[in-house]
């Protein structure tokens, strides 16, 4: 048995037997020609029928994958198109009197080289886009007939160096069970048929597979990321397992999507997500969220080399909420400290960065950073339903103070003829154990609670999470956690406010049934867990 | 002569699948459109140039717009970056 690692580009896990794909290599041959006319005319009509190939492409896409597979092909009758391009081929056809197959491989190797310099993988991964229509045009001057069929009777796994769009595109997909690839990438065109179509793939393997192997059987694993030639029999047992697993995910997903998260005897709780990137928004929509619990806006400080303007936090929080369409949207305001990379806060250094000078803390402090936050986030809560929250509370004067400057930020609003919603629901994370003692009080400050678990765990039993000395001290589970939150959760109810948790332990299940029992109203965990946590609630009976 | 600027916020930058549609939707203006960013320029009907910007999230990039029909593009233009871009 042999093991080749590479990029997992799509999950899932298949079993068959390896099938080389070679391109059969175009011989150009550089000729001189005399009458340029004719040869440009013999461009130009390889041209006018690549593109008309290319939209019989398009459609056969659309049809068996879907629109993002589909239109690739359109950015390529796009490329035919490009004057540079043209002006390329046509300049060199009549300035050096070179046939047309010549010209237009030039012309490619310059175009692919330009876009494989550039530090975007992305970019990169276009110069392959470029090599298909310049073979493509090539094809037709020399009349070649088109890409070869697979030859094989069942199923295969393709090992190529890359495929080109369209290349897949005319493989008889009742012949695919994944691709590995040598080179390729996760915005490789194969990666996207690949996800579309449900198959694993593999790109850059690190190892070349001997062109002898093909018929040889093999299991490709896309989550890992693994390609196994001639599997032993260990191998083969516990592969299985992995793809009866994957399939059982995917299984969950389909069964539980669209479906309510209610326990048996009729006891319902919201289930949101957390993220900490507008990339995520993806998984929200995908593993069906009822909203997101915990959006985390670091990722505009963390990401940037001074102070994100209000623009670009407007951008940001409007985004989300137009994705998430009237759905809850609780954004958290920066909750950063000294442990954080961010030079341009120039925080001191500090002895507890965890104790510190932090979140809240800093923007109480520096209202001008605060207030551009907020101002953003209420001018974005004209696009969505919005919902603030404030971490790392410890007392009712910060609330206040907190209010105080919202308040501030509304007249700036009016007076400025900015739209914003009336209707912003204001929260606190409640995760120190200030916070949650004097909840009571806390509660008739704001409009909902989210329980910050992971920090709240770590005060509260005095233990640094990023310690594994103290592994065994760090017990979620501790009485005194679940006591606090019990406390925090009946005292919020006394006030007529909502209460969630956003941290860890909304997704043990092990507590889900405690937490219900509770009268927990929303838990916000990683997308991922979503639906295992709906199936969890789904099969719970508190009669 | 229109102009306007925009600060990309698609964390994909102008990548094939916009820089595609931009150049189709060009092809029915009858203005000249030249897009900036930094000291690059690229006129927009040709999506190699395009392409070539490497326009970023967070890059500041100008569009130049001349010809008779160079208001109705600029608005179109601006709705078109805000969806997309």
């Amino acid at each position: 048995m042999n093991i080749f690692k590479g990029k997992g580009i799509s999950g899932g896990v298949a079993f068959g037997k390896l099938y080389f794909y070679e391109r059969t290599k175009l011989a150009l041959k550089r000729c001189q020609v005399d009458d340029v006319d004719a040869e440009i005319a013999h461009y130009q009509k390889a041209k006018a029928s690549a593109v008309q190939k290319l939209q019989a492409l398009y459609d056969k896409a659309l049809r068996e994958a879907g629109e993002k597979e589909a239109e690739i092909f359109q950015i390529h009758q796009i490329m035919l198109e490009d004057p540079d391009y043209e002006e390329s081929v046509v300049g060199m056809i009549r300035n050096e009197h070179v046939n047309a197959e010549y010209a237009v491989g030039k012309t490619a190797d310059r175009f692919a080289a330009m876009l494989s310099a550039m530090d975007d993988d992305y970019m990169r991964g276009r110069a392959v886009d470029v090599r298909d229509i310049s073979e493509r045009l090539i094809s037709l001057l020399l009349s070649n007939s088109d890409v070869a069929p697979i030859e094989s009777g069942g199923p295969v796994i393709v090992v190529a160096d890359d495929l080109m769009p369209s290349e897949t595109v005319q493989m008889d997909k009742k012949k695919l069970l994944g691709f590995a690839l040598s080179q390729g990438s996760c915005n490789s065109h194969t990666a996207i048929l690949a996800r579309t179509m449900g198959i694993p793939a593999v790109a850059q393997l690190d190892g070349q597979i001997d062109k002898k192997c093909s018929g040889k059987e093999a299991i490709i694993d896309g989550n890992s990321g693994t390609v196994y030639l001639e599997p032993d029999a260990a191998t083969v047992e516990h592969m299985k397992e992995v793809r009866r697993q994957h399939i059982e995910r995917l299984q969950i997903l389909d069964q539980l999507r669209g479906k309510e998260n209610i326990t048996k005897d009729g006891q319902t709780v919201q289930v949101f997500a957390n993220i900490g990137h507008v990339a995520d928004l993806n998984c929200v929509m995908e593993n069906d969220a009822g909203g997101i619990g915990l959006f985390r806006s670091e990722f505009l400080y963390l990401e940037s080399a001074d102070y994100p303007t209000e623009e670009e936090q407007f951008s940001a929080y409007k985004t989300v909420l137009e994705a998430m369409s009237g759905k809850l949207v609780i954004i958290r305001t920066l909750d950063i400290g000294a442990d954080k990379k961010v030079d341009y806060f120039k925080l001191p250094k500090e002895e507890n960065p965890a104790m510190g000078f932090r979140a809240i803390r800093i923007c109480l402090k520096r209202p001008e950073i605060f207030k551009t936050q907020l101002r953003a986030l209420f001018r974005a809560s004209a696009f969505g339903k919005l919902g603030i929250m404030f971490p790392m509370i410890v007392s009712v004067e910060e609330v206040r103070k907190i209010k105080q400057i919202i308040e501030d930020v509304k007249v700036e609003l009016h007076r400025e003829r900015v739209s914003f919603s009336e209707d912003v629901e204001l929260g606190i994370m409640i995760e120190t154990p200030a916070a949650a003692i004097i909840s009571d009080d806390l509660a008739k400050e704001v409009d909902f609670f989210s329980i910050g678990t992971n920090d709240l765990t770590q005060y509260t039993l005095a233990v640094d999470r990023q310690n594994q000395e103290l592994d065994g001290y760090y017990d979620p589970h501790h009485k005194a956690i679940l006591r606090l939150i019990d406390m925090v959760i009946q005292n919020g109810h006394r006030q007529g406010i909502w209460i969630g948790i956003c941290g860890e332990l909304g997704a043990d299940s092990e507590l889900t049934e405690t937490f219900m029992r509770m009268g927990i109203d929303e838990l916000s965990v990683s997308p991922s867990t979503i639906l295992p946590l709906r199936k969890k609630i789904r099969s719970l009976d508190l009669r | 002569m229109e102009q306007f600027t925009y600060v990309i916020k698609d964390s994909a930058g102008l990548h094939a699948r916009p820089a595609g549609l931009l150049v189709k939707k060009a092809s029915a203006y009858s203005s000249n459109i030249i897009l900036k960013i930094r000291e690059k320029s690229a006129d927009i009907h040709r999506i190699f140039a395009v392409l070539a910007l490497g326009a970023k999230k967070g890059d500041t990039i100008t569009v130049q717009i001349d010809g008779p029909d160079e208001k109705n593009v600029l608005n179109d233009l601006k709705a078109f970056f805000e969806s997309y871009l």
